[in-house]
């Protein structure tokens, strides 16, 4: 048994959030950095003794019983097989990385002892989420990564445009959150349990396949999947949440919470089976968003943005193979993605930094021969992202993933896939080009500090570049046993040939990018400034105005109805008590003046009334 | 000792009393409030040995000395704080020690 590697894998990160959150500000900047790195190094090492140890198979470990309220008794027990090892490696170790390189990053902010006590229980509800062998424990991860989330992006809280953003992300997930709760109850009211395996077992002996019951559960669980994930229409959120430092974002909103939905998924695997209709509907909203996020990349002068936007596409990619019944390659790419995703967010913090936060394309350029080690991150992970052929990691991913939509027979889905890995192409090299290359567009970019730390900025750029490449994808060690087999397990037919289309894919939007950018820059700006182009860039630039719909559609109509019931009359009612005990208040305050002489008087005057009242009264008189 | 009625021995302490608590709510100095009190201390002790004597009873002697005990501390107390609103005020009126509102 291997139960001590895997608790130690989790508590190293709540011991550090403790001992920084109890500090209260005692730790110098120095000694949280230490602690809060240190915390999720160890936490990387027991992962890595747990996944020597691992002899294959689940090997489960109840700690002890949650509540026991009845037949309600989930439990704190943990659940470890192949996913959860995967999922545990690529926290711990993606974040022990970007916890690294957030020591160089935050170097003379102002509470970093924050900072790092917020990211360590990050961590560790994100172990929880993923280790929780039922689905209240996991439910309990999900939340305190939503709140670690909030409180990370809201990290830089004097400004109110940052304190929205964080409040926006916590109410969208929430929605979401919402949903699964819901689902909860439904699987256990159905099902009479919350235990993860004991669900999978007793919802096809319970459920007829298409049934209503199991559609509701499954699209329950998918909501609170889309909230967490960033996927059409609960996406809003993401692209504000750049405002937190980069190692959050390279972190949370890139590498491990915003693929919790696609584990969410992945986990209940057998749920899903049971609801085709819904299974389509996770394909196509993967479709959808991986469509919609890559225009709105296109538009973006942010690079942060950018990244944002790639990372809801490359999710959308995820949910895509999810919809198509191939789990592995989804949890493949979600590796792969973590990977090069993280790498390309640290490159642009490296960026960031040394250019004094200045994040603006318009405002970049030229540093590809001042900031080498940020550029070859951003190249590197670029190549990733777009996939380029056999040299990256994101190829073999992104190649299983459409090869299982061919084999799926799902057409539909695999021109949304090809177009948007052109589309990737396209977006990657302006983001590259508007920040590498090209005249410098501000005095900060002409003139950069670039970072000079070997252990805290080179290394954990050179590791996540190195993993980002086809040793990346080789290091990956396949998840087939653990789930239904994938459409594109038992045919051959056809793979050679949607290689090459995926291939030709990336390669020809590299190649339309080159055209563009480079041939016809002043033609392609002409286009944008003026008429249906410019019309088209708005469009693009903010997002299809999701954001804008929703303001009108929900967010305004709710904030009238507030408006409206604020003086409603049932509240006259509740507020009268109120009015009357002020009354009094303002009465007896009169009374306290300070005058000695007049309190004497007062209590003369008191005593007086007392003795007479008992002189006075029946019986009681002298 | 037999030739003071009781009566008369009680009516002087309620005058006194009266005296004191008139003082107490009427007099501003500070001086004159703590006189007041120890006069009305000193009648309530008077009432006791008063009445020890009448009943021919030795508790009001001992609650007298208790009296006698509490006024003196009292008086310490009091004269301290009296020497403190001195300092801070430079006066004995207890109204301008009145800032304490609501």
């Amino acid at each position: 048994m291997m139960v001590t590697p895997v608790v130690l894998s989790f508590l190293f990160p709540l011991m550090g959030t403790l001992i920084l959150a109890f500090s209260a500000g005692r730790l110098g900047p120095r000694a949280s950095s230490v602690i809060g790195v240190g915390s999720v190094g160890l936490a990387a090492l027991a992962t890595l003794w747990a996944v020597m140890g691992h002899g294959g198979g689940t090997e489960g470990v109840t700690l002890w019983t949650w509540i026991a309220v009845g037949d309600f008794q989930p439990t704190i027990g943990l659940a470890v097989d192949g996913l959860a090892l995967v999922m545990m490696s690529v926290i711990t170790g993606v974040g022990f990385l970007i916890h690294l390189f957030a020591a160089w990053y935050m170097t003379g902010e102002a509470g970093i002892t924050r900072f790092y006590a917020w990211m360590n229980l990050f961590v560790f509800s994100m172990m929880l989420l993923v280790l929780g062998d039922n689905l209240l424990l996991l439910f309990l991860g999900w939340e305190g990564v939503g709140l670690c989330s909030y409180g990370l992006i809201g990290y830089y809280y004097q400004g109110l445009d940052n304190a929205r953003a964080a409040f926006k992300a916590f109410v969208v997930t929430r929605i979401g959150d919402v949903f699964l709760a819901l689902g909860l109850f439904l699987i256990f009211m159905e099902l009479g349990t919350l235990d993860i395996a004991t669900v999978l077992a007793r919802a096809p002996e319970l459920w007829a396949e298409g049934s209503a019951t199991a559609n509701l559960a499954a699209l329950l669980v998918l909501g609170g999947a889309l909230g967490k994930s960033a996927q059409v229409p609960l996406h809003t959120w993401l692209p504000d949440a750049m405002a937190g430092p980069t190692p959050v974002s390279a972190l949370i909103h890139a590498a491990t919470m915003v693929t919790a939905g696609v584990y969410l998924i992945a986990r209940l695997n057998g749920l899903f089976l049971l609801a085709p209709d819904v299974m389509l509907l996770v394909g196509v909203i993967g479709a959808v968003s991986l469509l919609l996020a890559a225009f709105a990349a296109l538009a973006q002068t942010d690079i942060k943005r950018v990244l944002a936007y790639s990372t809801m596409s490359q999710i959308g990619y995820m949910f895509f193979a999810l919809g198509v019944g191939a789990f592995d390659a989804a949890i493949f790419h979600l590796v792969t993605h973590a990977f090069f995703k993280a790498l390309l967010f640290l490159s642009a913090g490296a960026v960031i930094i040394s250019c004094h936060h200045e994040q603006d394309m318009g405002k970049l350029g030229g540093l590809w021969r001042k900031l080498p080690v940020a550029y070859g991150g951003f190249v590197v992970g670029g190549a990733a992202l777009v996939a380029l052929p056999l040299v990256s990691a994101g190829f073999f991913s992104k190649d299983e993933i459409l090869w299982q939509a061919m084999a799926a027979e799902r057409t539909g889905l695999l021109i949304a896939g090809l177009l948007g890995a052109v589309l990737t192409g396209i977006y990657t090299v302006r983001l590259i080009l508007g920040t590498f290359h090209g005249e410098p567009g501000s005095d900060h970019a002409r003139h950069p500090e670039p970072g000079t730390s070997v252990f805290t900025h080179h290394l954990p750029l050179v590791v996540l570049a190195v993993l980002s490449t086809f040793i990346g994808a080789w290091i990956y060690p396949g998840l087939g046993g653990l789930f239904p087999e994938a459409p594109g397990d038992t045919v051959e037919t056809g793979h050679t040939l949607l290689q090459v289309l995926a291939m030709g894919a990336a390669i020809a939007g590299l190649a339309l990018a080159g055209w563009l950018f480079l041939m016809r820059r002043s033609w392609l700006d002409n286009i944008t400034d003026k008429g249906a182009g410019a019309g088209l860039w708005k469009l693009w630039h903010h997002a299809w105005g999701f954001d804008a719909l929703f303001d009108r559609a929900l967010v305004r109509p709710w904030q009238w109805s507030v408006r409206m019931l604020r003086f409603d009359f049932i509240n006259l009612f509740m507020n009268l008590p109120a009015l009357i005990a002020r009354a009094f208040n303002a009465g007896l305050v009169r009374s306290q003046n300070g005058r000695t002489r007049s309190y004497a008087v007062v209590m003369v005057f008191g005593t007086t009334v007392i003795l007479l009242a008992l002189a006075l009264a029946p019986g009681g008189g002298a | 000792m037999n030739g003071i009625p009781m009566e008369h021995g009680l009516i002087l302490a309620s005058i006194l009393f009266s005296l004191g608590l008139a003082g107490l709510m009427l007099r501003r100095s500070m001086l004159f409030v703590l006189m007041s009190l120890e006069v009305m201390l000193n009648s309530a002790a008077l009432a006791f040995v008063v009445g020890a004597t009448a009943w021919n009873q030795p508790d009001g002697q001992a609650m007298f000395l208790l009296v006698i005990t509490l006024a003196a501390a009292e008086a310490s107390v009091g004269l301290a704080l009296m020497i403190q609103l001195y300092q801070r005020y430079r006066s004995l009126d207890l109204d301008a020690a009145s800032r304490m509102r609501g």
